[in-house]
Formats: structure tokens, sequence, C-alpha cells
């Protein structure tokens, strides 16, 4: 095995789950969760 | 686009449009790097010149190469952008706003000369904000958030302690509207310390989600700027109370942040001293401020900082190994959890759903534009007048600069900060290369601070 995947949030998919609006203001942005992603 | 590159031991291929990161051997990272300017021949020969004493056969070659071809069909390597062409839908926002930045003192009792505050006054007059200002924003936060429901407030200034009194009781009124307008407030708290106590504590404790304690590590380096006015160094007052709080802290959640400039460019040192004092959630920003500036980071001092974040990274898996572990407010990535790209086209939400309120009931486009005439957008009672401003900030987005394109980072940093952007070029559409450049280098360590915990994972896993 030369390729090792990680597990990410595929953004291109967050288009259709994404934008609720309800995640921490970041002042970071690549620094924040969302809630909904997370659990 | 995809950014290849090798730190720490790791060879990472990252695939900007998906947010897919894949960790590869020397072939793979090779192939992948030359996949999009040579064809598959020029490749294949290549390769096995390349690899011929290590023993890397045609079939190895490939294998490899289907590989690529199959995660280039998941998606996940060489996608393309699709999100520069919605990018009106992506960054288009309610006109709601969600969080408030709460001048409550614009008073210090520290004397930072590094402050971007100017001592606390942000270049006005010393003011405290009275309950019936601070209700207000709180009752205009309320009325601006439409269906949102998380809000959030932070206790700033100058120095938020000095006026603890109204942030106790407009934490009690937010608290007591809280649920008869279906809102959860998530209050934060940035102090220096100075005034902290067993009753500023427990309330900290008890109602503070967050709570950000101002050191700047060795004592040396905090007391060159930190001092009171009276010219004292704040080390010593400070760190018992912060060593307190921290103590009955629990595992909320807490950030020692300290500042780095030109004279302490090597800041790891400073977060060690954080780590022998107990303190293990830890923040190290770079100076804002003029680049004529005594304590400015210059060019000389960058190469530094790249091998400084270098170091941290690897201090960090270190002390993780050693069951130590320790945090690091821009290394931590949440891979799979981490924000829609909604979130990262659209960025902060400085001046739309995320606003400053000074002791006065102004509201400026957030904390480091206040007191800057030119970013008044307005006030608590008529809410935002000025909606040029905001719609000048609403049109900053990861797509809107062109300095942005080919830069394989946008989606990490949303574009970059609109004030550092403004501080540096006179534009808040500008882009202030300096921060980007550390940007970078701090989103390829972090990435590879998980590639590293997948990898350590695994290993127990097996």
């Amino acid at each position: 095995k030369r390729i090792i995947t990680l597990k990410t949030r595929n953004l291109n998919e967050s288009k259709q789950n994404g934008g609720c609006g309800e995640c921490q203001t970041s002042c970071g942005v690549a620094n924040q969760k969302c809630e909904k992603a997370s659990k | 686009m995809i950014h290849c590159y090798k730190l720490g031991g790791f060879n990472i291929v990252l695939d900007a449009a998906s947010g897919s990161v894949h960790l590869v051997d020397e072939v793979a990272y090779d192939m992948i790097d030359a996949f999009e300017s040579l064809t598959k021949e020029e490749l294949k020969a290549s390769i096995l010149e390349k690899y011929a004493s290590s023993g890397v056969t045609e079939r190895d070659f490939e294998e490899c190469y289907a590989d690529i071809e199959q995660l280039i069909s998941e998606g996940k390597l060489f996608s393309p952008d699709t999100f520069k062409s919605d990018v009106s839908a992506l960054a288009k926002r309610d006109p709601v706003i969600k969080a408030l930045c709460l001048h409550v003192a614009h008073t210090c009792n520290l004397d930072c000369e590094y402050c971007f505050a100017a001592q606390g006054k942000y270049h006005g007059e010393r003011a405290l904000m009275s309950f019936e200002v601070g209700k207000r924003a709180l009752d205009f936060l309320i009325e601006s958030s439409g269906n949102r429901h998380n809000l959030e407030v932070d206790f700033f200034g100058g120095e938020p302690l000095m006026n603890f009194d109204v942030v106790k009781r407009l934490v009690a009124y937010a608290r007591s509207i809280e649920k008869e307008h279906n809102k959860r407030f998530r209050f934060t708290l940035t102090t220096n310390g100075m005034l902290l106590d067993d009753d500023v504590i427990d309330f900290a404790n008890r109602e503070m989600n967050n709570v950000v304690l101002s050191l700047d590590g060795r004592k040396q380096v905090n007391d060159r700027f930190r001092k009171t006015v009276g010219g004292v160094g704040s080390f010593d007052v400070i760190v018992p109370k912060f060593q307190k709080f921290v103590q009955a802290r629990g595992d909320k959640e807490y950030y020692m942040r300290g500042t780095f400039t030109h004279f302490n460019p090597d800041f790891t040192e400073d977060l060690k001293v954080m780590l022998d004092l107990g303190f293990d959630r830890l923040s190290m920003e770079p100076v804002v401020c003029a680049p004529s500036e005594k304590y400015a980071l210059d060019e000389e001092d960058k190469k530094i900082i790249y091998d400084q974040y270098e170091k941290l990274a690897e201090m960090m898996i270190k002390r993780r190994r050693e069951g130590k572990p320790f945090t690091f407010y821009h290394y931590m990535l949440d891979l799979e959890g981490g924000p829609c790209v909604y979130k990262r086209v659209s960025g902060c939400g400085s001046g739309t759903e995320y606003l400053a309120v000074t002791p006065t009931g102004e509201l400026y486009p957030c904390h480091q534009f206040v007191g800057n005439k030119d970013f008044l957008m307005g006030d608590i009672w008529q809410g935002v007048t000025r909606s040029d401003i905001r719609d000048k900030f609403k049109g900053c987005n990861a797509y809107s600069r062109p300095e942005c394109d080919g830069c394989w980072a946008r989606l990490y940093c949303s574009g970059g900060c609109a004030a550092n952007a403004y501080n540096a070029t006179g534009d808040i559409s500008g882009v202030y290369g300096y921060g980007c450049d550390l940007f970078r280098k701090r989103m390829e360590c972090a990435i590879m601070l998980k590639a590293s915990e997948y990898l350590d994972e695994e290993q127990k896993d097996s």
C-alpha cells in the first residue's frame, strides 16, 4: 500500500449538508468544529 | 489543485477542493507530483529509472497508477474546484447577527506597548460600558439573530474585569431571556489576569464557555511588554492567579494566549515555559502592528518562525507519545468534523454576522476596527446604518482576492483576516502576504500532526 487516505469531511458533499450557520464564530476558520459533522 | 509536501518524515498530499489528505510513500509522491505534467509512458519511464535500485517493478508502477486513478474517480485527488462558480450562493449570508464582541471596558490596568487597542482605549477616551448599554446590545443581538439558536458574546476590552459587575449582570440578564427566545448564549472572556480572584474564578467557571488568558511566556519576554502603568512587569502577579484559575477550571475550555514579536521569534521557548507552569491549552500569535514598529516581525524572523512551527509540531508529537499531550490553537484541525464549505468560503463573519460594540453602543465590523471612524457602522439602537460597509465585508471571501488564485490553503483561511489585510494594505480586500506565509506553514504542520496521530492509532490497533 503506497497511499493511505485519511478520513476527512468531503467539502463537495458539505455543499448539501452544510450551511446551517450555527457554528462558532472563529474570531482560524480552519480550526473550527461543526457540531453536526462531529457527532 | 493538490499540494504535495514533506514534513516530519511524512510525504503528504492534500487535495485542496475535496479536503482529502493522503499519506504516500516516495514512489507515489513522485507519481502524484508529476501526474498532470507527464504522459503515463513518460511517468513510467521516469519512475522506473529513478527507483531501479529500489526494486520498483513495472507492476508496482501499474498498481500505484491504478490507485491514483481510483482516487481521482472518487473525487479525492485532483478534484475540480466547483466552488468558485458557486461562490455567490456559498458566500451568501442571511442578514443575521449571531455574535458580538462586547467592549465592556475601554480602559486597562496594563500598559502593553504592542496592544492594537492602544492600551485599551482604542485611540479614544477611557470608558466603561453601562449595564443599560450592555442590556440593549444583548436585546439587539436577539432581535438581529433571525432563527439562529447559538449566539455568542465575548467580553472584551481593554480589560473587561475592570467592569466585572456589569459583566455579571449582563450574563444574568442573558440567561433570564434566552429560553423565551429559543436562544443559547455562549460567553467568552478575554483577560490579562490582573483582577482574577475567587469570585471571578467561580463566575467564569460557571458561565464562561471559554476564557482567554494573556501571557507571553518567559518572564523576561512577558514583562518586556506586559507592564503596569507604573512600568512593572505583570508575570509575577498573573501567573499564580492563572494557575489557580486553570486548576479550578477542570476540563472546561481555556486558552493561554501569548503574542510573539521581533524580540522573541523563538516562541517555542515561551510555550515550554507555559507547559512547565502547568498550562496545556496554548495559543501563540504573531504581533499585529505597523511594519515600522521596532517589535514588528520581519523577513529574517520568518525563517526562524517556520522552524519554530516545525519544532512545535515535533514537541507535540513527542509529548503526546509520552502521555503528556497539549493543544495549540492553530494546530487543532478536525478533519472529519471541520467546517463546511459555506463557512470556509465566507470566513469569520466580521462586519456581517459578527460585530463589535463599544462602551457607548457604537457598532464596528470587529474588535480590530473599533475606534476607526471610517468603519463606524451604526449603533445598537438604530442598527447597521452603513450598509455599504456591511456589503464591503460581505464581499470578502475565499474567492474574492485574485492573489488567492493558485493558493492551496484558501479553503482553510477563507481569504484571511480583513483587519490584517487592512493594516497591511489599507484595504480590507487586500492580502497580508506575511500572514499568508505563516498561515500556510501552520496548516502544513497541523495536517502533519493529524497524519502522525493517525499512524500512531493504526500501530496501536495492529
